[in-house]
């Protein structure tokens, strides 16, 4: 193991050590600590210039019932729901029947089809962003959150195409000639014996995929107008216009949009990382 | 994927393969009805994705090359011009000044491998909460670029700003244009560090312990044992995080649109940011695709390297 373990260390160090932990994060995470104590702070008490002393009145539940209620929050916030899962389960979906064909069938061209893939997820999205945004205009899906739905379907099957593709390979491919044996057709195949087996790594997909798209701001600026279609992140974006001096409010507001995705994380850590850190350890 | 491979390669090498009537390799031993059938399955599974994508990312990167050529303001009829969009994008000084800040993001973000491998290296021990402890170092990463753009305004604030506090008085870090660019790429590094540092951490576990061990007895410590035993076994994290960052650089977007909006008087924008400028502000669809395309050639370079490693080591 590399450093050294710390039941290796001097006692001094060791201690030094463990000290130092908790001292690192406080600064690490300080603006994120500042931001959720300002979220608590009530607007008198700003009014007043009291931005960094200990909060003489706690405001938590005043606040963010202000940013919930008093402003279309919960209006985007639902727009964000309604845009991401559909996005998730539709790439997945899309992305675990081309891995399987990738992986399983050795047609021509097979390995330049993975390629083009991987290569289209690593574009600029700023390539994609006049054509995609005409293309929308055109299906009559501008500022709904269908338009923003089809295309982060479309754009995140590529990377879930790569990952489920080379998932399938490491499977004992022994399972799928044998069901081939026993009669099941290339479908039944698919559905019976293959997506049992890649669950753990749809799962780990999932949680990406959400967190990618809960998160994306540029699309949403390019695809939608006004307050109809668009998700969280706009909404936010926009409290900074709305609320130019009430950071409290700004704050609550950022910490709301930020949550599921934390939330998540912290949820389905483990397989939150093993989808981040694949291929991190190989080649 | 080497022991997908090497599996792969010997069950269809195998002489009981051949006389199977169901093998993996195409032709020997898949009679021609069989095989016809496969490759209309394989055609079906891969439909739906190959469709969507060819419409929303392959179609859209051909259309965008071939709008370049255009003026165009999206409502009246396209006229071509030939080059003249990209010659007048190098007459541009706003160009210029994104290109440069362009290659600031892309070195000063190249911090992010050696920071986050400082930080896992910190981490990589076994105490009491260590898992909990490295969740919330990397916990940043999972905030939107919009928060995390919202939080460092504040941050920034030369009226009541952490960073007033901190030092004592105020800087308009994001209202100066020399101090802009560096205060959006100091935020955008948060998130993108503990990114790195994730990326070392899952390699540190992998290494085999014995080849550390047997350095240990070779007499190397320290740095010596970093630089000629350790690190060479990380080069896998390396790759990716060195490749995913700078990817990550070219693409900057999010900060710079919530943070400065690419100014004062555009001194902080990139490609990434002046072409969405130029297309949702003035709507020069035919200008901001030959931005856009530049920024895709640039970027070409590193997707190409990327890929050849990939398809490399599948073979």
């Amino acid at each position: 193991m590399y450093p050294t373990p710390v039941h290796r260390w001097s006692p001094m160090s060791r201690g030094v050590y463990k000290a130092s932990l908790p001292l690192a994060l406080v600064i690490w995470l300080l603006p994120l600590i500042a931001v959720f104590i300002t979220s608590m702070r009530s607007t008198d008490e700003l009014m007043r210039g009291n931005y960094w002393g200990w909060p003489e009145r706690f405001a938590l539940v005043e606040n963010y019932r202000t940013v919930l209620f008093s402003s279309p929050m919960l209006h985007y916030f639902l727009n964000s729901c309604l845009i991401t899962v559909p996005s998730v389960i539709g790439s997945i979906a899309l992305a675990s029947m081309a891995g399987f064909a990738l992986a399983t069938y050795p047609f021509k061209g097979n390995n330049s089809i993975l390629g083009v893939f991987v290569a289209g997820n690593f574009v600029p999205i700023q390539v994609l962003m006049i054509p995609v945004r005409q293309l929308t205009l055109h299906l009559g899906l501008f500022n709904t959150v269908e338009g923003l739905i089809l295309f982060h379907i479309a754009f995140q099957t590529g990377f879930c195409t790569l990952f489920l593709r080379n998932f399938i390979k490491e499977l004992p491919y022994e399972l799928i000639e044998a069901a081939r044996i026993e009669g099941a057709s290339e479908w039944q195949l698919f559905c019976r014996i293959i997506l049992p087996l890649i669950a753990p790594a749809l799962a780990a997909l999932a949680i990406l995929v959400f967190t990618f798209v809960w998160n994306d701001y540029f699309w949403a600026l390019c695809l939608t107008q006004g307050d109809d279609a668009a998700p969280i992140t706009v909404g936010v974006a926009a409290l900074k216009g709305q609320w130019t001096t009430a950071w409290n409010l700004v704050s609550a507001g950022s910490l709301l949009a930020a949550l599921p995705s934390v939330v998540i994380f912290f949820a389905m850590q483990k397989h939150f990382i093993a989808g981040l850190t694949f291929g991190a350890t190989k080649g | 994927m080497t022991t997908a491979e090497t599996r792969t390669s010997v069950s269809s090498g195998s002489p009981a393969d051949s006389s199977r009537p169901i093998g993996r390799s195409s032709g020997v031993g898949v009679s021609a009805p069989l095989e016809k059938k496969r490759k209309r399955a394989a055609l079906m599974f891969l439909l739906p994705a190959g469709a969507m994508f060819s419409l929303y990312v392959i179609y859209p990167i051909i259309s965008s090359i071939v709008l370049s050529l255009y003026s165009w303001d999206g409502m009246s009829d396209k006229v071509f011009v030939g080059l003249a969009n990209y010659n007048e994008l190098i007459h541009t000084d706003t160009f210029y000044v994104a290109l440069r800040n362009n290659l600031l993001w892309l070195v000063l973000f190249l911090l992010a491998p050696p920071i986050g491998l400082a930080f896992a290296l910190y981490l990589n021990q076994n105490v009491r909460a260590m898992r909990l402890i490295k969740s919330l170092f990397f916990s940043p990463f999972v905030l939107s670029g919009v928060v995390v753009g919202l939080i460092f305004s504040w941050f920034y604030d030369p009226a009541f700003g952490l960073l007033k506090v901190i030092v004592g008085h105020g800087i308009p870090v994001l209202g100066d244009e020399h101090y802009a660019t560096f205060g959006v790429i100091a935020a955008a590094l948060w998130p993108q560090i503990p990114f790195c540092m994730l990326l070392y951490l899952t390699n540190l576990t992998s290494i085999n312990p014995e080849i550390i061990e047997a350095g240990r007895m070779e007499g190397a410590t320290g740095w010596s044992l970093l630089r000629h035993v350790v690190l060479p076994q990380l080069r896998p994290a390396t790759f990716m995080s060195v490749v995913l960052t700078i990817i990550g650089a070219l693409r900057s977007f999010d900060l710079i649109a919530v943070m400065t909006g690419g100014g004062p008087f555009d001194s902080s924008t990139v490609l990434a940011y002046f072409m969405y400028d130029q297309a949702i502000k003035y709507f020069r669809y035919g200008y901001s695709a030959a931005i856009a395309v530049v920024l895709f050639l640039i970027m070409l370079v590193f997707i190409v390297y990327q890929l050849r490693r990939l398809l490399r080591t599948d073979r």
